[in-house]
């Protein structure tokens, strides 16, 4: 294959990633930017979406039906749960970091097993709403993928809207700034704090259900998107939607290239100390506010 | 007062029924007490796609040699321990089913790390550790004389005996694609090495990173004057991969493909996405669809472990077994028999006359005892050899084209376990 | 006197227990032991010193591969301990450097990320290092000061030995001057640096401790069980000293044993009991949370045993 073809399959699959992350991570940066937790389990809640998913389109007989049904039951599903996760138990832990986190990892067990329990320890695939196969005169390319980047763009966009145009935007940015304030302004913290854990994990729920058709559904699914989430999260810095993006896209983009200079196995290592040395040099993120 | 895990009592139970069931007595035996077998099982972790499937086989297995009077007279029980998937809570399990339960001998593991790392425990432990796990770690010499494969042949001799079919049949010009880690790296080498004796080469080598999730990136690599395209990925990405690969050569031209069933075991062929693998190759340990020669014991052995002529779970379609590797728990259940019985097995202080006495085995003739058909059994490295399979996809069902002959594997021997001391 | 008679009397009860117990809690108290080892490491960085890495399973890891691979190539076991130990202290000390330039969220994930390179290192290098498969070590060259330590005694003596020298010397460390200066950072960096203390200086040093426990238990549990491999190298083991330590109590001398032994049982019986082992565990921890967020020994501290070291 010549040098021209190469670089459009590479960016073409750059841009995947980047969208594919872009989507496990917004959820994330929310609810991190918010509320300032480490939410651990925000890779269990993608999972789980991921396996509802699955299970919807087990129950509605043709792929595209199965697909929206999923689009809208499992973010809802997954979005109750955190919010039950939020009120029976972060908020006893009054949000204190390291329980939290603890919290969190247990949660995640929880999922993880449950997962395991009632779904099954295979992985399971899911069809894509629509097949359709692009032709290259060099390779094929799925036109699904195509999909999920305008999805992608389409998911950071509603949630910058919600962020900077709505009520509900101005209520969760005044709790982030200083949530004694915002209480004092009459603001009810916990419901804008539920309501947060349940949107972001809402979000990581709907990312999952778009990017499973071109991945598979299986109980320990969560552990990448929960790391490069946080990647993405710091490299863009705390609570930056625009951070979100670009870092999404450098990593993205990079990713495909050092693969195709290094062995691919070398520049994954390659790939993870470059992101730890953007942290230890600008630990505040690309695009975070200096401390 | 000892709590069993919950699956052991069914086990019991079911082997319970049976006796009732059964004009059978256990009297001949000098103890009624019954053996106890501990089975590693990888029930959570990355293997729990395998584990379970490796459950119902045991205890299919189980029920047959408890219908047929146990072992030396006495009933037989197998008890269940999780290992995670994980070479460190595998060497626990290893001492608990001991130590613990008092099990006789332990067997089942299929991953390598598991096995490797739970090795030195069981010989200095001195139990009999019977493994299912295809890998060429046994035969390779890095375990012990306490640790057997008799039931399943090995990845080297697997891998070796598919290049004669491969370059004669393909083409001679191969490109590998595998996992960056040791499965892959014996895939890599011991192929690379039966491809040059045949006159073919491996033009191209794609070593794939283990935590990779997404594939097409590393397929333009495929060199185009390529004829065979080899594949073999483990793990839940597995499907991606074979997908991504269908959407990378679309319409266009494409080389052939052979893959190890490893690749899909315990996915269904008739997947979305699947259907570009139609008049691809791949090997199999054992026939995955019924094919119209099978002989009647491989018919009693899908209905004893539960498995339709789809390979499949008979009670969900939708449940596909891991018909390529399985076996091997049935047929190493087989050799505790035979080994028990031939070593006059009593009770723990026997455990050294049964793995001679295996060691001394030479050949397993096919039948309901050794479902996946005859093997030759190697006492020096532990290791046995079995025919294998080579099956095209037609129409979402594998049909077999290629049954390969028990030399085509062999290699020379890399350990003499019977020389070292137990 | 309470804290010493309390020392004493553990490390007494250990000691008998290694003649009563039955063969199979013999064997677990020997890991539980070792992994103890590794949790007093993690408890100086994080309950001490409050920085919580999520990367230690590189220290452990390295502790084990480096021991392990010196055995391969011939060394005798004493002098390949040594540089188990040395490796664990060299990689904190490394990644300690540039990770202490963050704080907070992002140094968990430097740390985490330097150890998952590590962990790929392992096996991209897998022709040397055994990749995931690992290697089982030689029965014939585990043997240190005379013992044979494929045997169950021998092995629980030296697990128990480490552990003793390990809690003495944390004890220890916690009642000096560095050990105040360690709390300090937890407690309030900024005043601690008016004081005339240097962070950095302050925080490497106590890496380079952790690191050298963590070394020391993984070099011992591959010397000690015969398996050295990758495995030891992935998030999971990150995971479990900090689990270990909250659950026995964070900060406290005694808390990692008790995590680590407290977790071991729990694993054990879950995976006898059930058929779900991963929820048994998660219940566990969001009970601990929420009516113990101190971790058993540091409630006990706070609900009236002030003195508990």
């Amino acid at each position: 294959m010549g040098t021209g073809p190469l670089l459009l399959l590479a960016s073409l699959e750059g841009l995947v990633m980047a969208a594919v992350l872009a989507l496990a991570a917004v959820g994330l940066s929310l609810t991190f930017g918010v509320m300032r937790v480490v939410n651990v389990a925000h890779g269990e809640f993608y999972m789980l979406g991921a396996v509802l998913a699955w299970a919807v389109a087990q129950f509605v007989p043709s792929a595209p039906m199965g697909f929206v049904a999923a689009l809208i039951f499992a973010p809802l599903a997954v979005g109750a749960l955190a919010w039950l996760t939020d009120t029976a138990l972060l908020k006893r832990l009054n949000y204190n970091p390291e329980s939290t986190i603890v919290a969190t990892i247990g949660l995640s067990y929880l999922l993880q097993q449950g997962a395991l329990s009632f779904f099954g320890p295979d992985a399971r695939a899911v069809q894509a709403p629509f097949e359709l196969r692009l032709q290259f005169p060099w390779f094929g390319y799925s036109g699904y993928k195509l999909f999920v980047i305008a999805a992608a763009l389409a998911v950071l966009a509603a949630v910058w809207w919600i962020l900077s145009r709505s009520r509900a935007g101005l209520v969760m940015r005044a709790t982030q700034v200083d949530r004694n304030t915002a209480r004092a302004f009459g603001i009810n913290v916990d419901r804008v704090y539920a309501g947060t854990f349940a949107l972001g994990a809402g979000l990581a729920a709907l990312a999952a259900v778009l990017i499973v058709p071109i991945s598979q559904a299986h109980y320990l699914m969560g552990h990448d998107p929960l790391l490069l989430s946080f990647i993405v999260v710091i490299i863009g810095g705390l609570g930056s939607l625009r951070g979100t993006l670009i870092a999404a896209l450098i990593i993205g983009l990079s990713d495909g290239i050092l693969s195709m200079l290094y062995p691919p196995t070398l520049a994954k290592i390659l790939a993870t100390l470059v992101v730890a040395l953007v942290l230890v040099f600008r630990p505040q993120g690309l695009f975070g506010a200096k401390a | 007062m000892t709590h069993l895990p919950r699956r052991s009592v069914l086990a019991g139970l079911a082997a319970g029924s049976a006796l009732a069931l059964s004009p059978i007595r256990f009297a001949s035996a000098q103890t009624s007490a019954p053996v106890k077998l501990g089975f590693q099982l990888h029930r959570t972790g990355i293997g729990a796609g395998y584990g379970r499937w490796y459950e119902r086989v045991a205890l299919g297995a189980l029920a047959r040699v408890n219908a047929e009077g146990g072992i030396n007279g006495r009933p037989v029980e197998i008890v269940f321990e999780d290992d995670g998937t994980d070479p460190k809570r595998g060497a626990e399990v290893v001492e608990k089913l001991t130590t613990r339960h008092g099990c006789d001998m332990i067997f089942g593991p299929l991953f390598s790390h598991v096995v490797i790392g739970s090795a030195p425990r069981a010989a200095e432990l001195k139990v009999p550790y019977l493994v299912c796990s295809e890998g060429y770690h046994v035969a390779a010499g890095m375990t012990n004389r306490w640790t057997l494969q008799p039931g399943i042949t090995d990845v080297r001799a697997q891998v070796s005996a598919m290049a004669p079919w491969v370059t004669q049949n393909l083409g001679k010009k191969v490109t590998m694609v595998f996992p960056d880690y040791a499965f892959g790296h014996d895939h890599r080498d011991f192929f690379s090495e039966a491809v040059a004796a045949q006159g073919g080469e491996v033009i191209a080598k794609i070593a794939i990173p283990p935590t990779e999730t997404s594939f097409t990136r590393y397929f333009p690599q495929i060199p185009t004057d390529t004829d065979v395209l080899y594949h073999v990925m483990v793990g839940p990405s597995v499907l991606t991969f074979v997908k991504e690969l269908g959407e990378f050569y679309g319409s266009g031209a494409r080389p052939q493909i052979f893959g190890f069933i490893d690749s899909l075991e315990g996915v269904d062929l008739a997947s979305p996405g699947l259907d570009f693998l139609n008049g691809s190759h791949f090997w199999e340990g054992q026939c995955r669809n019924k094919q119209p020669d099978a002989p009647d014991y491989e018919t009693a052995y899908r209905a004893a472990v539960g498995v339709d002529d789809n390979g499949a779970s008979l009670s969900d379609a939708r449940d596909v077994s891991t018909y390529s590797h399985m076996f091997s728990v049935w047929e190493t259940l087989s050799v505790i028999k035979k080994g028990m019985e031939a070593s006059g097995y009593q009770s723990t202080a026997d455990r050294q006359k049964f793995v001679e006495a295996v060691e001394a085995m030479t050949t397993f003739e096919a039948g309901l005892d050794h479902v996946q058909g005859a093997k030759t059994f190697n006492g020096k490295t532990h290791q046995a050899f079995g025919q294998q399979f080579i099956s095209r996809v037609e129409g979402g069902k594998l049909i077999r084209v290629h049954t390969t002959e028990l030399e085509d594997g062999l290699y020379p021997d890399e350990v003499d376990y019977t020389a070292q001391s137990f | 006197m309470r804290p010493a008679l309390l020392h004493i009397g553990v490390l007494a009860a250990l000691v008998a227990a290694g003649f009563l117990l039955p063969a199979y809690q013999h064997g677990m108290l020997a890991r539980i032991l070792v992994m103890a080892v590794f949790a007093m490491g993690y408890n100086l960085a994080f309950g001490y010193t409050g920085l919580l890495s999520l990367g230690h399973a590189l220290h452990f890891c390295a502790g084990m591969m480096a021991t392990g691979l010196a055995m391969r190539h011939g060394l005798a076991a004493g002098p390949a301990l040594i540089l188990g130990l040395a490796a664990g202290t060299a990689t904190a000390m490394l990644t300690g450097l540039l990770a202490l330039r963050t704080a907070g969220v992002s140094f968990m994930i430097v740390t985490l990320m330097f150890a998952q390179a590590f962990h790929l290192t392992l096996l991209y290098y897998g022709g040397f290092t055994g990749g995931d498969e690992g290697f089982p070590l030689p029965s014939a060259a585990r043997r240190l000061f005379g013992l044979d330590l494929t045997q169950a005694g021998p092995r629980y003596a030296v697990a128990l030995a480490l552990f003793a020298a390990g809690l003495l010397a944390q004890w220890a460390l916690v009642r000096s001057r560095f050990g105040r200066s360690m709390i300090a950072m937890r407690e309030n960096e900024e005043r601690s640096r008016m004081l005339g203390y240097n962070p950095f200086t302050t925080k490497l040093a106590a890496l380079a401790l952790s690191g050298l426990y963590s070394g020391a238990a993984g070099a011992a549990y591959g010397l000690l069980f015969g398996y050295v491999g990758a495995s030891f190298g992935t998030s999971q083991y990150s995971i479990l000293p900090l689990l270990y330590v909250l659950l026995g109590g964070a900060g406290t001398t005694l808390g990692p044993l008790l995590g680590a032994g407290l977790m071991a049982w729990l694993i054990d019986a879950a995976s006898s009991l059930t058929d779900s082992p991963l929820a048994v565990i998660g219940i566990t921890l969001i009970v601990l949370v929420l009516f113990a967020p101190k971790g058993i020994l540091g409630t006990l501290r706070e609900k009236g045993l002030k003195w508990l070291p």
